[in-house]
């Protein structure tokens, strides 16, 4: 009994002196290896991608933010995000999705709600829009609640209603739309979006300037 | 080009690279495990340890290493977490409630990674890089270290020894995962995902005011949570989290992350066991059910039945606009039917047939190519049953690699596949019967049903992914699920050391004219009919009641 003890104490013992060693090695060299190549290299991008106008900073590349005024592009719905409930000293973005299923009322009812409001907010005189125009990434929540990206269709669909609210000519929007397109990488990889909150910086800039 | 023809091209790309890493990264793993010598800095870590690499553990010995190393490591991360309110570099977040705690370093030791709780309100640098990631490496060191030993188990003959615990451990920290990871994460930096030691950021927003989020060391735990994979993310929304999985690229990056290794072990088991093609046959095993299963998904989330997605013309709920739905439901199978867990998109409002394959890709046994390491000796299991039924259906004892499959070794393999099943299913069972559980429910009907069924799936096969509606930091589930990632990770592994003891003991037995060929195309199919019918006996009421009765509705 007494030799078992002694056994299992010295073989917990290397177990703990196992974990010490390589939480140096995988938990304390390796991360901040990485984070010195990283800020060495990709400074940028390892801080957070954020972007600047005139001079100040109004986000992340991509986190995408909600509560633009109508004047400006649309993001996705963002039903499943959240703030911070523990620690609160501090106010927190809370990443989530919604995870209703196909067939939740409360999902069925966001989805109606939403493209009822897409094609109010989005017809202006000389431009109506169908419900079947709407696609779907405008009426429902992405994974995370911060998509910072919506389909081009999505962005098309608001064209004339940011063009009519900022008094610019429909073709300058669509052109803004269009250089903000990015497509697939090499091709095949993912989806064509538009980035939201870049597409309105550029979008102030060019109200600015005209 | 459309979105269906995309979704075939990344799949194909992802097969592409996965085949050009096969032979390298499979013939360097099997040196890793068989060489006689030592790195210098392992030498320093074993020195550290106090252990001999160089001693040949019999099973109870290897078994004893694997049990004290993961004791320690649940008991480390719990305290931890406890301490985190003390701790400095922990942005000054409290510590973690004990119910929570224990089901977290569990979860992480067990490589299943479940979150039960928020990381980027919960978890401070601390906790995240020096107990989290160091996880994600060693416990998926430890499972291939498993595998090897039961590859060890057919490669040797009367000798009953599998191996030094200790040195395979380091060995697939600092040869295989370390170096793997170290790129990746560099990698993921340059796609934009974050990496810093910061405070809270606080950034001005476009339309006024600002938003508050955390910095972290997030590109070099991503890789490993991938790799290893173990699937915690760092943030609630796990690889859906724009700084987690930024781009298309790093996104089917990742994917590859989390198969790379699993479906290279098959030749590493090859080698060791001296006939790769032996390795190719599993490998055809594996492929054939996990770009089955990818195709399904495709079609379910491309068809997008079901009300409220009919009603929006898409199933977008819960998906990322840059992924699509045809890269999503590549990332949904491939976590699911490898250990992972981690997530790019909600599983919970995939279609409810697409919500059945992820659950049924867990329900195999997560073998399809499987976790690091868990996914090959789940296979071989499932191979020794297969070889079993076919040895039943001629009269002959059957044998696999050389070595008999009598009595003790098909008691082993079969003690194996019920246990998780068993715990799935009751647990299952007591969490709809009780009167409260239920009400951790975010849907109802099927869906609801299908919530619970998955979270003691996901635990008891160590996934960690979730239908995350479901409230599941209550005491009773952080409870339940804790023990069922703790059963479900530890005593497949004394089955599998016990076989592999027993088979190390036997003579080889020559091959003769009857000897089933387990190289041969004729075997795969044998193996993948076993595994899927053995499942689907087991799971089909319990499916049927959930994903089933959901998708058949819509």
């Amino acid at each position: 009994m007494n030799n078992s003890v002694t056994n299992t104490a010295r073989l917990l013992g290397a177990g703990l002196r196992a974990l010490l060693v390589l939480t140096l090695v995988t938990g304390v060299i390796y991360p901040l290896v990485v984070t010195g190549i990283a800020q060495g290299l990709f400074n940028g991008k390892a801080n957070g991608s954020e972007i600047k106008a005139d001079g100040k900073v109004v986000g992340s590349s991509l986190i995408g933010q909600q509560g633009y005024s109508l004047d400006y592009f649309q993001p996705r719905p963002a039903n499943g995000l959240g703030e911070n409930s523990v620690n609160t000293q501090y106010k927190l973005i809370l990443s989530g999705a919604t995870n209703r299923s196909g067939d939740n009322p409360e999902l069925i009812k966001w989805v109606k709600e939403a493209k009822a409001k897409v094609v109010k907010d989005n017809s202006v005189p000389g431009y109506t829009v169908r419900p079947s125009q709407v696609p779907a990434d405008a009426v429902t929540s992405s994974g995370s609640g911060l998509d910072p990206h919506i389909s081009p269709a999505y962005a098309d669909l608001q064209v004339h209603r940011v063009a009519e609210r900022n008094d610019l000519p429909v073709a300058q929007v669509e052109k803004l739309v269009e250089d903000h397109t990015e497509g697939r990488t090499l091709g095949f990889m993912g989806e064509p979006r538009v980035n939201v909150l870049e597409l309105n910086v550029a979008l102030r800039e060019l109200v600015a300037r005209s | 080009m459309s979105p269906v023809l995309a979704g075939v091209l990344q799949l194909l790309a992802l097969i592409a690279a996965l085949a050009l890493a096969y032979i390298p990264l499979g013939t360097y793993m099997a040196k890793v495990y068989s060489s006689d010598r030592h790195w210098r800095v392992e030498k320093w870590i074993y020195k550290g340890i106090g252990a001999d690499p160089d001693t040949q553990m019999r099973w109870p010995a290897y078994l004893r290493g694997v049990l004290a190393f993961s004791a320690v490591g649940v008991l480390f991360l719990y305290a931890l977490q406890r301490l985190q309110g003390v701790l400095p570099g922990s942005l000054g977040f409290s510590s973690i409630d004990p119910d929570q705690a224990f089901n977290t370093a569990v979860s992480f030791v067990t490589n299943t990674n479940w979150q039960s709780y928020y990381g980027e309100q919960a978890m401070g640098h601390v906790v995240q890089t020096a107990g989290l990631a160091v996880q994600n490496f060693v416990s998926a060191a430890v499972g291939i270290a498993v595998a090897v030993a039961l590859v060890r188990g057919f490669a040797r003959s009367r000798s009953g020894e599998l191996g030094n615990f200790w040195a395979d451990l380091v060995r697939g920290v600092v040869r295989i995962l370390l170096p793997l990871a170290a790129v990746a994460a560099v990698v993921l930096v340059a796609c934009g995902a974050i990496q810093n030691f910061s405070g809270i950021h606080e950034v001005g927003q476009f339309m006024g005011g600002s938003q508050q989020w955390n910095g972290g060391a997030v590109a070099s735990q991503e890789a490993i949570k991938e790799l290893g994979t173990n699937g915690g993310g760092y943030f609630n929304a796990n690889s859906a989290h724009p700084f987690e999985n930024p781009t298309p690229f790093s996104n089917l990056f990742e994917i590859f992350l989390i198969l790379v290794i699993p479906f290279a072990l098959t030749r590493t088991f090859g080698l060791m066991v001296g006939s790769v093609k032996q390795g190719y046959a599993i490998l055809a095993t594996m492929g054939t059910i996990w770009v089955g299963f990818v195709a399904l998904m495709m079609w379910t989330e491309f068809a997008h039945h079901g009300p409220a997605f009919d009603l929006a013309g898409g199933a977008y709920e819960g998906k990322e606009v840059r992924f699509g739905v045809g890269a999503s439901s590549i990332f949904a199978t491939s976590t699911t039917l490898t250990s992972t867990g981690a997530v790019d998109s909600f599983h919970s409002s995939f279609t409810g047939l697409g919500g059945g394959i992820t659950m049924l890709g867990m329900m195999l046994g997560e073998i399809a190519p499987g976790g690091t390491g868990s996914g090959l000796y789940g296979m071989l299991i499932m191979a020794i049953i297969a070889v079993f039924i076919a040895g039943l259906m001629v009269g002959r004892t059957p044998e696999y690699l050389g070595k008999k499959i009598s009595t003790r070794e098909i008691k082993l393999a079969a003690c194996y596949i019920l246990i998780t099943p068993a715990l799935v299913l009751i647990f299952t069972a007591f969490a709809m019967a009780l009167p409260t559980p239920a009400n951790s429910m975010t849907n109802s009907g099927a869906h609801g049903f299908s919530e619970i069924l998955y979270a003691y799936t996901s635990a008891s096969n160590n996934n960690g992914s979730a239908f995350a509606g479901l409230n599941a930091d209550t005491q009773w589930f952080n409870t339940t699920l804790g023990l069922c990632m703790l059963l479900g990770r530890f005593l497949p592994m004394v089955f599998v050391l016990a076989l592999a003891g027993s088979l190390a003991e036997q003579q080889p037995v020559p091959a003769t004219a009857g000897t089933l060929r387990t190289e041969k195309p004729l075997f795969t199919g044998l193996l993948v009919g076993a595994i899927l019918i053995i499942t689907g006996l087991t799971y089909f009421p319990a499916l049927a009641l959930g994903p089933l009765a959901e998708g058949l509705a819509s």
